[in-house]
């Protein structure tokens, strides 16, 4: 169970990460904007509440792993990190300009708290069955966590993991699809329909569950879930909306990795800085004590 | 390195696949970090021994090639040395991005064997054949690249890759090879070595083609030809100052490789050698076609990778050099 005082702090990571994302996207005047924003929760439970990190460690061998497996949205992990410290808020601003540690998609050589190199999609999956391997090997109790582009789920390769993992019974292997119902062409249905994702996993003796992407109290009650499933990988899928809470990009078509201008920015920022504040308010008007159980 | 050359070049008593898989069985026993992995392709290359050994260590991706390399990638990136398996067509072609990017850009640890290089896929056939493999993991940059000619220098190369950080390819010819090395010989990636010296030409030579590149200097020698030969086992990174030594004291260079003339070993040179030293130089090996089906030594034939079509391109090269000479004057 989670406290509402948690779930509370949680809304303000997820929207101090989308902030953030927003203002380091901001300095290029285009980028990955639609799939950034639609895993701003999931990371925020990562980091904030699930993970077992430290950011002054980020190669400690015992810590949770997370392979970005669709590693464009690398700039809201970067937000992510930069938030919890891995270092500082200002690199953000450096993003993808010449010399950065920061590029468009994941790199572990290049950022301090990347994992796994990612953005040929279709790969991570690989990657992160890899890491649980050799973490089971050296009988470690730490998970790999893995995020999926929906479209991802069009390469042969993610199949090829899933099979792999279902036969091995990966219990520490931790999946999410980020399932906005969009790719960079269109609509998912349109281009590969993928249909019912978590009866997909389950076949391939997955423990599948679908989950709302963007509700906080949800995503942490299904990674519980997955913890205490002792012979499979498991699987959540996010149902969740492309773009989400960045006005000019939210569930519009095209939102993959677009142009736009100071002033749209200006106004994704300002509102999601409203947001901010509200939730500050409110966690500030309910006090320092333990809050209610929800 | 401490080369010690046999002085017959027979066909060796073991396999070279036997030779690999005892050798990492050695390596893996002495590190723990070491763990396999293969396409469904244990039984053929006689990898039940290890797996025996060092079950835990042993993962059959079954037949997925490009989920084995991502998987070595993740295991290297938790400290492990993965050596991943298949044959040379599906180790390098049929998983290249992988292994571009989830291990090489990654700056992993990824050791990769391809077995049955070129005409020794034989009864596979042209589907089956790789003759780019080389060419393929010489363009990954920081790969090394290695094409053994018997078992001694398969197993020492084993154990140099074991200790090297970084994207390995090593070349497996499966069966008994010629022998060139005796035992205890000692190598080092990136430098070749000299097996024979020849005033006249030198033939640069990898894997099976060292054999053959032998008897072919034994044949040009009959004709009044000093030809030497150099085992150039390291494709990538190539030996500059051993082939631009060659070139220079020669002053004509034929390479042989079974691995078509673009990409591998006989580009490497050409490279090297338009860049630093222009010399006189023809290149044996697959023409730019692709492969087929047949026994290996029909295939050595029709392919030209036999000592007497290095013997016969040699004579029309020195004689091109000749005749030019000649013209000049």
């Amino acid at each position: 169970m989670i406290s509402t005082k948690e779930i509370g702090e949680l809304k303000i990571l997820a929207t101090r990460i989308r902030l953030e994302t927003l203002k380091e996207l901001k300095c290029l005047g285009f980028g990955h904007v639609g799939g950034a924003m639609s895993i701003v929760e999931v990371l925020a439970v990562l980091y904030g509440r699930v993970m077992n990190v430290k950011p002054d460690q980020p190669n400690w061998p015992d810590r949770d792993w997370l392979v970005l497996s669709k590693g464009h949205a690398g700039p809201a992990l970067y937000a992510t990190l930069a938030l919890k410290g891995y270092f500082p808020l200002a690199e953000l601003q450096t993003l993808n300009q010449p010399g950065t540690t920061l590029p468009s998609h994941c790199d572990l050589q290049k950022t301090v708290g990347i994992d796994m190199t990612t953005g040929s999609l279709g790969q991570g999956i690989s990657t992160a069955i890899g890491v649980a391997l050799g973490n089971r090997l050296d009988c470690r109790d730490n998970y790999s966590y893995l995020i999926l582009g929906d479209g991802e789920c069009n390469e042969g390769q993610v199949w090829e993991g899933v099979l792999f993992a279902g036969h091995h019974g990966l219990n520490n292997l931790i999946a999410f699809v980020d399932y906005n119902k969009q790719q960079l062409d269109g609509y998912t249905r349109d281009i590969i329909d993928l249909g019912d994702l978590a009866a997909k996993f389950s076949t391939f003796n997955w423990f599948a569950q679908d989950c709302a992407g963007h509700d906080l109290e949800a995503i942490c009650s299904a990674i519980e879930k997955a913890k205490e499933e002792r012979t499979r990988p498991a699987v959540i899928i996010l149902h969740t909306i492309k773009g989400k809470s960045c006005c000019f990009a939210e569930a519009k078509l095209d939102n993959h990795n677009m142009f736009f201008t100071d002033e749209m920015i200006d106004q994704a920022i300002s509102c999601v800085s409203e947001d901010l504040l509200q939730l500050q308010r409110a966690a500030d008007a309910a006090g320092p004590g333990e809050g209610g159980r929800s | 390195m401490n080369i010690k050359l046999a002085a017959k070049h027979e066909p060796e008593e073991v396999m070279m696949r036997d030779v690999y898989v005892n050798t990492l069985i050695d390596l893996a026993a002495q590190d723990n970090r070491i763990v396999v992995l293969n396409a469904d392709l244990i039984k053929s290359v006689g990898m039940a021994a290890f797996q025996e050994k060092f079950p835990e260590r042993t993962f059959n991706c079954g037949v997925q090639e490009a989920n084995m390399i991502g998987i070595a990638a993740g295991l290297a990136a938790t400290g492990k040395k993965p050596f991943a398996y298949s044959f040379a067509t599906f180790a390098t072609r049929r998983c290249y991005d992988q292994i571009f990017l989830s291990a090489a850009y990654a700056g992993l640890n990824v050791n990769i064997t391809g077995s049955d290089p070129g005409v020794s896929a034989a009864y596979n056939g042209g589907t089956h054949m790789a003759f780019e493999d080389m060419a393929l993991m010489r363009a990954v940059p920081g790969a090394i690249v290695v094409d053994p000619a018997d078992s001694t220098c398969l197993a020492a190369l084993l154990r140099l890759i074991s200790e090297q950080h970084g994207v390995s390819y090593l070349r497996l010819y499966r069966r008994e090879a010629a022998k060139i090395y005796e035992t205890g010989s000692v190598f080092k990636i990136g430098k070749a070595v000299t097996l024979r010296l020849g005033k006249d030409v030198t033939i640069i030579a990898c894997g099976i083609m060292v054999a053959e590149a032998l008897k072919a200097s034994d044949l040009l020698a009959a004709r009044g030809i000093e030809a030497g030969v150099v085992d150039c086992f390291t494709v990538k990174p190539l030996d500059r100052e051993m082939v631009l030594n060659c070139a220079a004291e020669s002053g004509a260079v034929v390479t042989a490789e079974n691995h078509n003339v673009i990409g591998g070993l006989g580009s490497a040179v050409a490279e090297l050698l338009s860049e630093h030293l222009p010399t006189p130089l023809v290149r044996i090996g697959r023409q730019d076609q692709f492969g087929e089906v047949g026994p290996m030594k029909y295939l050595q034939k029709a392919f030209g990778l036999t000592a007497g079509h290095i013997v016969v391109k040699t004579v029309e090269l020195l004689g091109d050099i000749k005749h030019k000479k000649q013209t000049k004057k």
